[in-house]
Formats: structure tokens, C-alpha cells, sequence
């Protein structure tokens, strides 16, 4: 099949929406310079003219706000955030508008309405450029979430999210940005709320989110040479979440680590152990583990960075932490 | 079209029908409100009311100057834009009593009306919340070839939020169809415009973006209806966006059907000064003194009115409460 960058899957996931639905258009800060979003819109202003690709002013919450208006009106925006970190400034519209527009005017309209936000570390950019706060958003019913992990992912779910008719924060990691794959040429689109198994495994479950599922295979494979047979999930979608795929492993392999871009004091692996904790308590023959941020703001020094962002090696320690636990 | 000299000397072109109707929504929106005021007591609506007694010239004036397909979006304080606009009155005190027949289904109460089968979008409670989503609509608009436009009603206390000027600039910025009603009533609840604001100055502001403003009088519906009607062709001619200050000012308290005034909160003689400028009042004088109406006439409107309100309350009354298996419905389609 035809290798493809998740950059250029995601630029092409959004070209063919734009080709078949009139009613899809793209704007962001920079979405038609000369290096349009890491690539995932280059040139797309060329082949769509500016009416429906265009940059905008230094206004996210008035932008959000402008995005929600023309999705309650039929039009079907994606609004793009080279940084996630500025998504904060518009969550008041993210938040009190999008999300709840629908179930506060008693399911008259809704908002079709796709915010990309790009996250991750790069280059010593530090605490408000390399954030990945995605969690915050789950917390908010009426928004689905979604973290690619690869390009076959990163245009299925983005296909999905321009068709789902709701608020979709999209996320996605620089790094996942550069990863190539197998990637189809026509379009699908990926349910949400159904994960995937990465790896099939005996000994341990791993679930891991957007980049990590990447570490996470880096550490299965090394924990193999250590004879230890790990599963790992990616759930593919953090709202709605596919309890069952994760419920399913948890239930072969007994033990759980959870791996996550987020922090994880309240992130998503803390709703995820909860999950299994609440309903599938039986099924766990040791402590769960979680690796992710500290509660540390994000640094700019590499030799801190080092230390902040979690890899296969902290993946390893968790699973060999648990790996030989004795009730 | 009839050429007529206003109770307050402005030139004018208004249809002779749309002069009746203007005060006919008027006082549909006064009787409603005054109707909420009395069945307070039974505590039988459960949602805060921010009533709109004192303001209805601006909604009124304003929606008249709109059609069907003409969208508004408006705030907490949203009775009146929701009445003018054509929404359904048995939907409306349905939906004061938080039942299903509502207009929100009982899931938004008094301040998230909505009625999109004749352009009212919706009423978000956060103060400039709506803004933006009015400038979206306009930009839907464009893209769709239609020609129409897309109006956002909010206070003066909107004017302090940052996101205003942003709405402003991009609405300027792409020449949306879009009309900013700002109803200065000078108080944010009871902080006042001039301890919140150092310039007086709101259109001022608008010109600053490339958005035309006028400051005027929100009690004069017909000089509402006017300005805006303007400020609507130019928009629907492709000219861009559009900028009125409506002065009028809010007889009851923020919140609730008291008339609050004293220390702390407004001077007693402020509101009786401003009641002296009652937009229906001195619109019946305007109507009775052209010879558009008589006493009689007058009467009997209100009494067909009234009819309405009450049996709009009796839809109200009568209604179903929503069902607990509604709780998790439209969350998401």
C-alpha cells in the first residue's frame, strides 16, 4: 500500500472533504503560509482560493465563536491551533458555546465544528508552546476527542470528525505529524469510541495515546527480549472512550500500565485505571501503573526535558515494576 | 409607505402595518413580562428571569426591520428578542416553566431561548458569549450566496469584553452581514457604565474597527426601526457590518421582578426619570395624537393580548415536565 506521511494523510483527509462537502472550509493562524500547519494544509489555499481557506487575526476566542456560528448555520468549519496552548484563550467558546449549544437549546442545532490543535515538545519551546492538555476538553460533555497515533489514523479519524456533526477537538502530536504509514488513497472514516489493538500480548496491557503508542511499541519490543509479552491498546479516541477493547485485555493479561502525552495528575490515565478499578476490579492481579508528565510546568532546557517527557524507559520501569507482582 | 413626523421629530418611512404591529410586540412583550411578574409568587418557574420591561423599543424596532430568514442571537436578557423575532409565545412560558413543550425543552429556561423556525438562534447567558457566533452566521451567510443578515443583540456590559472588538475586527475585516445591537441600559448588574469604562464612547469604538455606529435613542422604536433598517441594506448590499448604541434603561432589578433601587445599587429617581420615557406610553400618545389609532382600538388590543398571554401560561401550566430519560439526550446528535 502507499506510505504517507500523518502530515500529508491529514491534508489529504481534509482536501477530499473539502472537494466532496461545499460546506467544509479551513482557518487558523497561518493555514495558508508557505509552511501551512507542519504541512497538513499546504497549498490548500491554492487549490480552494481564500473564501474557504484562510488565515486569521490573532483572535482564537472570537474565532472559535466564529467557527460555532457557521456550523449552527450548516457550514462545516476546521479550525486549526499551530499550539494547543492557545486553545485556552477561546475556551470560552469551546467550552460554554460549542459544547453546549446543543443540550442548552433543547437539541435544535448542533456544531459540526472540528478544532485541529497541534501539541508536543520541539526544540526547547517550553511551557506555553509545547503543551498537550488534551484531558481538559474530555471534561466537557458535548466534545468528542480524538489522538491519532498514526497516519492511517490521523485521516480516518479526521474523515470521521468532519462528518460527525459535533464539537471534535483533534489532537495531534508533531511528532505522530512525521510518522509514515500505509494509507489509502480513497476516504474512510474511523468510528469513534473503537480502539485498537497495537500488539497482541499475554503478560501486561499498555494503553497509549497519540505518541506514545509509538514508545509503547519500542517497549514491548524490548520487553519481549525480556521474555514479557506485552499487549498494547490505543484507544484512538480519549472521548467517547472504547472501555470494552481495554476492559477485554485488562481481563487476558491482569496487569495494567496506562501511557499517556498528557499529565497525569486528572488526566486520562486517572479515568481510565478508575474505569477498570469501578467495573472490572476482578480482573487486575497487581497495582496499576500510569506514566506521563510530572506536575511540573513544561521546561525548556533539554537536560530537563530529558527527565519531563516519558519514553519506552519509563514505560519498561512501570511494566517490570508490576510484571512480578504477588498477591 | 406613509411619510410620518415621529412623537420624537425624525423623519421617517415605516409602513403603515408595520407601525401597528411594532406596537402590538411591544406590548405583547410588556404584558408577557408582567405576567411572569405576577405568577412570581407561586415559585412555580424555576429559572432566574432577567426581564426586558422598560427596553421592548429596541428588540421590537430592530426585528421588524429583519425577515424570517434574518437570524438574531442574543443574551440572558432575551424575552424580548425572542418575542420580537416571532418566537412562539406557548413555547416561551412553556419554557418559563421549564416543561417539554418549551422552546429549549425545558433544558435552558429563561435565558437560553431559542426559536429557529423564525431566525432566533439562540441566547447564551455569558456576557459577549453570543457575540462572535452572530459573526459566524453572517460568514455562513457569505459563503452560502444569501442574502441575509445576522444580528447580535447584547448589553452594555459586553461592551468591557475583549471579544467585542475582536468580533468587530473581523466582521469589518471580511464585510459580514452582520448588525451589533449594544442596548446600553448603563448597568452590569448593578455595576455602573461609567465606574467600569473611561470613555463615553461606544460607536466610537465600532468606527475604530471599520464598523459605522450610531448612538441613539432605544425608547424611540421608530427611530430604531430606522436605523436599522439601514444599517440592514447596506449590510445586504455587501457593504459590511453595522454598529447601533440603543440608550434605554431596565425598570426591574438584574435579576428577579423587584424594582431594586437604593444605595448600592441605583438611584430611585433614575428609574422614575426613565419611567417618564416609557417606549409604549409615549408611543400610544405618538399613535393616538396621528389619528393611527383610537382609544378603543388600543383597548382592544391589549385585551387580545392579554388573551394570549393566558393562554400561553396555560399551555405552560399544562405541559409535561421533561422525563428523567431525557437527562442524557443531546449531549451530542
Amino acid at each position: 500500500m502507499r506510505k504517507l506521511s500523518a502530515k500529508n494523510a491529514i491534508r489529504e483527509a481534509i482536501q477530499q472533504c473539502m472537494e466532496s462537502d461545499p460546506s467544509v472550509f479551513v482557518y487558523g493562524e497561518g493555514v495558508d503560509d508557505a509552511h501551512g500547519i507542519f504541512g497538513t494544509s499546504l497549498d490548500l489555499a491554492k487549490v480552494f482560493g481564500n473564501e474557504r481557506v484562510f488565515d486569521m487575526p490573532m483572535s482564537e476566542n472570537a474565532m472559535t465563536g466564529v467557527g460555532v456560528g457557521a456550523a449552527v448555520m450548516g457550514m462545516h468549519p476546521i479550525m486549526v491551533h499551530q499550539r494547543i496552548d492557545f486553545t485556552l484563550l477561546a475556551l470560552d467558546q469551546i467550552a460554554n458555546h460549542a459544547a453546549k449549544i446543543r443540550y442548552m437549546w433543547g437539541g435544535h442545532l448542533n456544531v459540526p465544528f472540528v478544532i485541529r490543535a497541534i501539541i508536543g515538545r520541539g526544540w526547547g519551546q517550553g511551557a506555553q508552546h509545547s503543551q498537550s492538555f488534551y484531558s481538559i476538553f474530555t471534561h466537557f460533555p458535548g466534545i468528542k476527542v480524538i489522538l491519532p497515533s498514526n497516519p492511517y489514523d490521523a485521516k480516518g479519524l479526521l474523515i470521521q470528525a468532519i462528518r460527525d456533526g459535533n464539537p471534535v477537538v483533534s489532537v495531534e502530536h508533531k511528532l505522530v505529524l512525521f510518522l509514515e504509514g500505509d494509507v489509502p488513497e480513497e476516504m474512510y472514516a474511523i468510528p469513534f469510541g473503537k480502539g485498537r489493538v497495537v500488539r497482541e500480548g499475554t503478560d501486561v496491557t499498555i494503553v497509549a495515546f497519540s505518541q506514545m503508542v509509538s514508545e509503547a511499541e519500542k517497549a514491548a519490543q524490548e520487553l519481549a527480549g525480556m521474555g514479557i509479552d506485552a499487549e498494547i491498546i490505543d484507544p484512538r479516541t480519549a472521548y467517547p472512550l472504547d472501555e470494552e477493547i481495554i476492559a477485554k485485555s485488562v481481563k487476558k493479561t491482569g496487569k495494567l500500565v496506562v501511557a499517556d502525552i498528557d499529565w497525569v495528575f486528572t488526566g486520562m490515565t486517572a479515568e481510565i485505571v478508575a474505569k477498570i478499578a469501578e467495573n472490572h476490579f476482578d480482573a487486575l492481579k497487581a497495582p496499576v501503573r500510569r506514566v506521563g508528565l510530572p506536575h511540573a510546568v513544561h521546561p525548556s532546557s533539554y537536560a530537563l526535558e530529558e527527565v519531563f517527557y516519558p519514553t519506552k524507559t519509563n514505560i519498561i520501569k512501570a511494566v517490570k515494576d508490576i510484571i512480578n507482582y504477588k498477591q | 409607505m406613509q411619510k410620518r413626523e415621529a412623537a420624537w421629530n425624525v423623519k421617517i418611512e415605516v409602513p403603515a402595518k408595520k407601525i401597528i404591529e411594532m406596537y402590538e410586540m411591544m406590548l405583547c412583550i410588556r404584558l408577557a413580562e408582567e405576567k411572569l411578574v405576577e405568577l412570581h409568587p407561586e415559585q412555580m418557574m424555576k429559572t432566574p428571569f432577567h426581564l426586558y420591561i422598560g427596553q421592548e423599543a429596541i428588540a421590537t424596532g430592530v426585528c421588524a426591520a429583519l425577515t424570517k430568514q434574518d437570524v438574531v442571537f442574543s443574551n440572558h436578557r432575551s424575552h424580548g428578542h425572542y418575542l420580537a423575532k416571532g418566537g412562539d409565545l406557548n413555547r416561551f412560558m412553556a419554557e418559563m416553566y421549564c416543561k417539554i413543550d418549551g422552546c429549549s425543552c425545558g433544558k435552558g429556561g429563561s435565558m437560553h431561548l431559542i426559536d429557529t423556525s423564525v431566525g432566533h438562534m439562540g441566547s447564551s447567558s455569558i456576557v459577549s458569549g453570543s457575540i462572535p457566533i452572530a459573526v459566524g452566521a453572517a460568514l455562513a451567510f457569505r459563503m452560502q450566496n444569501k442574502k441575509n443578515v445576522s444580528v447580535a443583540f447584547f448589553g452594555d456590559g459586553a461592551t468591557d469584553e475583549g471579544v467585542l472588538y475582536e468580533s468587530y475586527n473581523f466582521a469589518a475585516l471580511k464585510k459580514l452581514p452582520v448588525i451589533f445591537i449594544c442596548e446600553n441600559n448603563f448597568y452590569a448588574i448593578n455595576s455602573k457604565i461609567t465606574t467600569r469604562q473611561a470613555v463615553d464612547n461606544l460607536p466610537g469604538r465600532a468606527i475604530a474597527f471599520g464598523v459605522p455606529g450610531e448612538k441613539i435613542d432605544g425608547n424611540d422604536v421608530l427611530k430604531v426601526y430606522q436605523t436599522t433598517e439601514k444599517m440592514v441594506k447596506r449590510a445586504k448590499q455587501g457593504h459590511g457590518p453595522g454598529f447601533i448604541e440603543a440608550v434605554s434603561y431596565r425598570w426591574k432589578a438584574h435579576i428577579g421582578v423587584t424594582e431594586d433601587v437604593g444605595e448600592g445599587i441605583r438611584p430611585e429617581e433614575e428609574l422614575t426619570e426613565w419611567k417618564k420615557k416609557c417606549p409604549i406610553k409615549n408611543y400610544e400618545k405618538y399613535l393616538l395624537n396621528e389619528g393611527i389609532m383610537t382609544k378603543q382600538k388600543l383597548m382592544n388590543m391589549n385585551e387580545k393580548i392579554q388573551h394570549l398571554v393566558n393562554k400561553a401560561v396555560e399551555f405552560g401550566r399544562k405541559s409535561p415536565l421533561p422525563d428523567a430519560c431525557e437527562l442524557l439526550e443531546d449531549v451530542f446528535i
